[in-house]
């Protein structure tokens, strides 16, 4: 008997299948969101307009205005672009470093295994919060800044889950045979491992996407992520702590935008994980 | 009135007919063995009696147990005759068993479930039923939990499991197949002892008919979903009736492919290997503490010359698989050396070793494992083809695997198939293929026909025969399966714990054994010979 991972169509209609098609909408419709507003919003997000502010929805405005007059709408639409355009770039900080430190780990054994793995947990240690906390006052706040602690919070996540893989796919003697065939473990690495551990990295990339989300709401709500004037689902959020009672568009549409990207994700990675679930080999 | 009564039970599964007409009759304290090949129906027919067949069966005719018929209970009114009045013994005892629970629970879960024995009560029957399986509270607490024991424990927590509640039917599928000879002929010896005891009825499905034929009372044979052939295993052996039936005994007993009279062998050997010791990491008792090591291979010496085929049998555990690894340099040995072609190879580094490679390749046990299931067979049978000095054109590498994949029975059209698509023996064949893609001189068989049944076993054994005698390879073959060594090797040695005991031409140790390690295993090993003598 044998453990194989393949993709294949998930049986329609179950509840994973169903996570599946929820998460693709909500992410879908976060991404879109994120892909308009680069072409077009219906107000300039930044506009100020003393005049029209905290205007509750309505036709001209759908999710009302702000303190200073800006349209809640165009703000969202432009915030999901920085929300995922940092959780994005973090996953690929974090990928991008964490999958070959968990390859090289699983392949090598040994010491190398050993150092990248206990360096993986004194990073892991540090909260992203403290870690941005530090890049902050070393470079300035900034989408930088964000991309970097998440970034690297993420780097020990994808290594330990790229070696734990990798070590399973090594116990394979199809990695015997192909060394027998004169193959380096780099090559090996790349021609049998990394293929057979894909699927299991893109989910981990997609709830790793959502943490980012969540983070990166996080880190612009104490002013530490995306800098005024450019749009933050986080800093809208942190804008309108005290209007909340007076105009609770306020705090709603953002909070509504974050736990919709989060749970697409989630929901996301959930029906990926079910369908790239493990299957007895035939 | 028979305890079990199956007549003329017929199962398709989605339209696709898996039993045809099975009769079956199993008398209280009668041993049934019923025996086929894999896909023959064997552990369909277990399956039905305990109402578990697949969704999407559809049933037909009667199994009756004591006279009760099951085909028309409803799934909780089988519950109560699953465990209770049936009891089941599986091949692999470690899935079969909850990791997580002592034996202890293990056994009384069984009984509180189906008993209305209180906690205390059904302790006190599992603490006796370990204790006939064997073992004893004094050498084996019952918080023990399963990966503490060896295989053959696990089993026995297995069987008791099966006959807590006293069940009138037992049914052990494979029961002893993923066990090493000694302690299958030890675990079976249990079964056999307690279903005499109790007077159970016993139906024993097996592929081996060599092993059925020392205890059954009655054999059954299978094929295809029908029974070809019914009666005492002394006339059923002595003179089969069936064609299938004497395929099925021919194999059990492979033809030998080599010759009886060994030729003098070539100088210098192809492979030497002296003083190998292997050690393995065990975990260390504390931070500060000295690590410790398991000694997996002791003082290993042993050469294979050109054209040779050396056999290395043991049983699991006895550091023959560590050993291989040692030999194709997959892992470096603590002391010792192994030269190939006269030239450093264990010691020499892998970019010295890189040009040697193409003179050892290897056959693994596991026929799933062996393949990265994303690749196609020309891409798997051409891996090796990267050893090559010049790189072939990709026509020629098409042409280079069709003619491997002919060469071990194959069509070249497989080449495009991805290695799920094909049965065990098939996949053994394109491994086989593999390992002669760049015309090695030695091929390490480890434990390659393991995993197959006994008709596709003979086969792969007359294959490999065969490219032994054409192209003049030497072998490596290691196994814990005295017939496959019998078949296919012209020197033996016989390892057990990390040394190397006995060594010899085959057909002499297997003759005369002179350790009495090598005795032991010989004695263990069911034979058809004696049964029908």
């Amino acid at each position: 008997m044998t453990v194989m991972i393949t993709l294949e169509a998930a049986p329609t209609g179950t509840g994973r299948g169903k996570a599946l098609a929820a998460g693709l909408l909500l992410t879908g419709l976060v991404v879109a969101a994120a892909l308009l507003s680069l072409v077009w919003t219906p107000y300039d997000p930044t506009a100020i307009n003393v005049a029209g502010r905290l205007a509750a929805p309505s036709a001209t405005h759908w999710f009302g205005t702000d303190a200073y007059g800006r349209d809640v709408f165009s703000h969202v639409l432009a915030g999901a672009r920085s929300a995922l355009g940092v959780a994005l770039a973090a996953v690929g900080v974090g990928a991008g470093v964490g999958v070959p430190l968990g390859l090289l780990a699983a392949g090598r054994r040994g010491w190398v295994e050993e150092g990248t793995m206990r360096g993986s947990d004194v990073v892991f240690a540090f909260p992203a919060l403290i870690t941005a906390v530090l890049i902050a006052a070393l470079c300035g706040p900034g989408a930088v800044d964000a991309i970097a602690a998440i970034g690297l919070f993420n780097i020990p996540v994808f290594a330990k889950v790229a070696r734990a893989a990798a070590l399973g796919v090594w116990a394979r003697d199809y990695t015997l045979a192909a060394r027998l065939g004169g193959k380096s473990g780099g090559r090996i690495s790349l021609e049998h491992v990394l293929p057979n551990i894909a699927g299991l990295l893109l989910v981990q990339a997609t709830i790793q996407l959502s943490l980012g989300i969540i983070a990166d709401a996080g880190l612009s709500f104490v002013g530490l992520g995306t800098q005024a004037p450019r749009p933050s689902w986080g800093r809208m959020l942190a804008d309108s702590q005290t209007l909340a009672g007076q105009a609770p568009w306020l705090v709603l549409f953002p909070g509504l935008a974050v736990v919709a990207a989060v749970l697409g994700f989630n929901l996301l990675g959930e029906g990926l994980r079910a369908r790239l679930a493990p299957k007895r080999g035939a | 009135m028979a305890l079990l009564d199956i007549r003329d039970f017929s199962l398709s599964v989605d339209g696709r007919a898996i039993l045809n007409a099975v009769s079956l009759t199993v008398e209280p304290g009668q041993i049934v063995a019923l025996v086929g090949a894999s896909g023959s129906g064997k552990s369909m027919t277990a399956l039905s009696v305990l109402g578990l067949a697949p969704a999407g069966a559809h049933a037909q005719g009667s199994i009756r147990l004591d006279g009760r018929e099951l085909t028309t209970l409803t799934d909780r009114q089988m519950d109560a005759v699953r465990g209770r009045d049936v009891g089941l013994v599986f091949q692999e005892p470690m899935t079969a068993l909850n990791p997580v629970l002592s034996i202890g629970a293990q056994v009384a879960e069984t009984v509180r479930v189906h008993g209305t024995a209180g906690r205390a009560e059904a302790a006190r029957v599992a603490d006796a039923m370990l204790a006939r399986v064997g073992l004893p509270a004094d050498r084996f607490p019952r918080s023990r939990r399963p990966h503490e024991l060896s295989g053959g424990q696990r089993q026995r927590v297995a069987i008791a499991a099966a006959l807590a509640l006293k069940p009138k039917l037992l049914i052990a599928d494979e029961p002893t197949t993923a066990l090493d000879v000694t302690t299958q002929a030890r675990i079976l010896g249990l079964l056999v002892d307690l279903v005499r005891q109790d007077g159970l009825g016993l139906l024993l499905i097996s592929h081996d008919l060599a092993l059925v034929s020392r205890v059954a009372d009655r054999v059954v044979v299978l094929h295809e979903g029908a029974v070809v052939e019914a009666g005492e295993p002394a006339t059923v052996f002595a003179a089969p009736q069936h064609p299938y039936t004497r395929r099925l005994l021919a194999a059990t007993e492979p033809a030998r492919q080599r010759p009886d009279v060994l030729p003098a062998p070539v100088q210098p050997p192809l492979l030497v290997a002296e003083g190998i010791v292997r050690d393995y990491p065990l975990p260390r008792a504390g931070w500060w503490s000295k690590p410790a090591h398991l000694r997996a291979v002791d003082q290993a010496s042993l050469a294979v010359h050109r054209g040779e085929s050396v056999g290395i049998v043991g049983e699991s555990g006895s550091g023959k698989s560590t050993l291989l690894r040692t030999l194709l340099a997959a892992d470096a040995p603590q002391a010792g050396a192994v030269r190939l072609l006269d030239q450093p190879w264990s010691a020499a580094p892998e970019a010295a070793r890189r040009p040697l490679r193409r003179h050892v390749q290897m056959v693994f046990q596991d026929p799933v494992g062996s393949f990265d299931p994303r690749w196609r067979v020309e891409r798997l049978v051409a891996e090796p083809l990267a050893l090559l000095d010049a790189p072939l054109t990709p026509a020629l590498r098409r042409a280079r695997v069709e003619e491997l994949l002919t060469q071990v029975g194959l069509a070249p059209a497989d080449a495009d198939r991805h290695p799920h698509e094909f049965s065990g023996g098939q996949r053994q064949r394109i491994a086989i293929a593999r390992a002669l893609a760049v015309q090695p001189d030695l091929i390490a068989l480890d434990e390659a026909t393991s995993a197959l049944d006994v008709l596709t076993r003979a086969q792969i054994l007359d294959l490999l025969g065969d490219l032994s005698r054409r192209l003049g390879l030497a072998y490596l073959v290691v196994s814990h399966d005295l017939a496959v060594v019998r078949a296919l090797t012209d020197r033996l040695l016989v390892m057990r714990q990390g040394h190397i005991v006995e060594e010899g031409p085959t057909l002499q140790v297997l003759s005369q054994p002179q350790h009495p390690y090598t005795a032991s295993l010989l004695a263990a090993t069911p034979t058809l010979a004696a049964q029908v003598a």
